[in-house]
């Protein structure tokens, strides 16, 4: 069974996001995308204000197996990414709600996400 | 979905289960890539029962197999000995590649792809007609490819006798020990054997080997040390549509023999006459991202395409095996997700024995 974590929200294409409470919010990928993509080898990340719509794919997940979009969430801009995921993809793999959280971005239109129940009901 | 006596074993151990070719089989038991570098510093064991072997006796099993399949099997004297060789259609494309061994000039055992086997087995019969041979498929035999600089030595701690009978077995040799028939061959680019034996015996084997501590791979860490190893896939490197000249198979076909008229020998040597386009070589990608199947590449000499791609965990980049115009050299360009990246050209294997070569 895959870890689903109730302090954040989620997406239909296992997107994780954590509120951080000052206008910026944290994304990563879930247990269970991280589980079914297996060995990370590759992350491509944007850069700090980089902008990007809702639904466009603004980094790149690659493992052995298969390279996987990650979607924006909303219309939003990128404050932070994870720069230690350049030497050590494999934190996405294992600890992806932790050290392998993939950026932070500001939004002000965050919207339609599932709680944790809902998502955890999606893998079931 | 078919499952190998070692099915249960692979559930127990975590094995992580997907459909190869209508066979559910372990990709990985956690992370593929410390299962390759398991094989490749250490010892690592395969489940490959769903490999077919098959049998061939009779008086004319020499003569029929030198029809059979490109390479000669004249050139197998001594008893165990194996060789490799493609098994061809009359346009002188791949029906198979597969490994063949010596018992005597009467007795051959032939090693088949999972995948194929069916295809396989309905073309020897056909070819099979006028030859007094009799065809034998062994699909009661499990079959466990133990890998690794460490492989033999761990083999021998697990399995009482066999060092007595294997001891002394050189690469691309085979011997039996009752029911058991260990080959010293492999698909991983290291030493190791690739062990024969009966379906009632596979479990009991294969946890043997895991109390001496030999840790079981999967399919996924599989093509990762076979890529590295600049070893064929059947479908990848090459198919029914393409020639082993095509595909830097040329060392398995022998022309030496005028009067072997083997199934495809004539396209094959209409070919040469006429000359072949492209050959394989392989990628090492300067920039970072992973090669994928069927990418394009533009070569200093034209088109082609990534037959096999992935990330090496020995080199830490992305490689591939690519079909190309021959005579490319330098540099290329892989059409990748959303950029062109530029890929040095090199001769395979990328890797050996634990050694990277490229």
């Amino acid at each position: 069974m895959s870890e689903v974590r109730d302090d954040r929200q989620y997406t239909e294409t296992h997107e994780w996001i954590l509120d951080n409470g000052d206008g910026t919010y944290t994304m990563g990928i879930s247990d269970h995308a991280q589980a079914l993509l297996g060995d990370m080898v590759y992350v491509e990340l944007p850069s700090v204000g980089d902008e990007a719509s809702a639904e466009d794919e603004f980094c790149v997940v690659e493992s052995v197996k298969a390279a996987s979009g990650v979607y924006a969430p909303a219309d939003l801009e990128v404050v932070e990414a994870n720069e230690a995921l350049d030497d050590e993809p494999e934190l996405v793999n294992s600890s992806c709600y932790d050290n392998g959280w993939l950026v932070k971005f500001k939004s002000d239109s965050l919207d339609g996400l599932m709680d944790a129940s809902a998502y955890a009901e999606t893998l079931d | 979905m078919k499952h190998t006596p070692l099915y249960q074993a692979h559930i127990d151990a975590g094995g992580k289960m997907v459909d190869f070719g209508g066979w559910e089989m372990p990709l990985n038991y956690g992370s593929q890539i410390e299962e390759h570098h398991q094989v490749r510093n250490d010892v690592g064991m395969f489940d490959v029962s769903h490999m077919t072997t098959v049998d061939f006796k009779g008086v004319e099993a020499k003569k029929f197999l030198q029809i059979l399949i490109a390479n000669d099997v004249d050139k197998l004297k001594t008893e165990g000995k194996a060789l490799y060789s493609c098994m061809l259609n009359e346009a002188g494309g791949v029906v198979d590649d597969l490994i063949v061994y010596y018992h005597d000039d009467e007795n051959y055992r032939m090693v088949i792809n999972a995948g194929t086997t069916e295809k396989d087995i309905a073309w020897i019969n056909s070819q099979a007609e006028n030859f007094d041979v009799s065809v034998e498929p062994k699909l009661d035999l499990a079959m466990i490819a133990v890998q690794g600089p460490n492989a033999r030595a761990k083999v021998f701690e697990a399995m009482p006798g066999v060092e007595d009978v294997c001891g002394e077995l050189k690469p691309f040799n085979a011997a039996s020990l009752g029911s058991l028939f260990i080959a010293r061959t492999g698909y991983t680019g290291e030493d190791g054997f690739e062990i024969m034996l009966p379906e009632k015996s596979a479990e009991f084997t294969w946890k043997m080997l895991m109390e001496v501590g030999v840790k079981p791979c999967g399919l996924g860490a599989r093509d990762t040390l076979r890529l590295e190893a600049g070893m064929s896939l059947y479908g990848s490197e090459m198919n029914d549509e393409v020639s082993p000249l095509e595909a830097a198979l040329t060392w398995t076909v022998d022309l030496s023999d005028e009067d072997r008229r083997f199934v495809g020998r004539d396209a094959l040597e209409a070919l040469k006459s006429k000359g072949t386009n492209n050959t394989i070589v392989g990628l090492v990608l300067e920039g970072k991202g992973v090669i994928r199947d069927h990418q394009k590449v533009v070569t200093n000499l034209g088109k082609g395409e990534v037959t096999s791609g992935t990330f090496s965990p020995t080199m830490g980049k992305a490689i591939a095996l690519a079909s190309v115009p021959k005579g490319s050299e330098g540099l290329c360009e892989i059409e990748m997700r959303k950029s062109n990246v530029s890929a040095k050209i090199v001769k395979p294997p990328f890797v050996r024995n634990g050694k990277v070569l490229v």
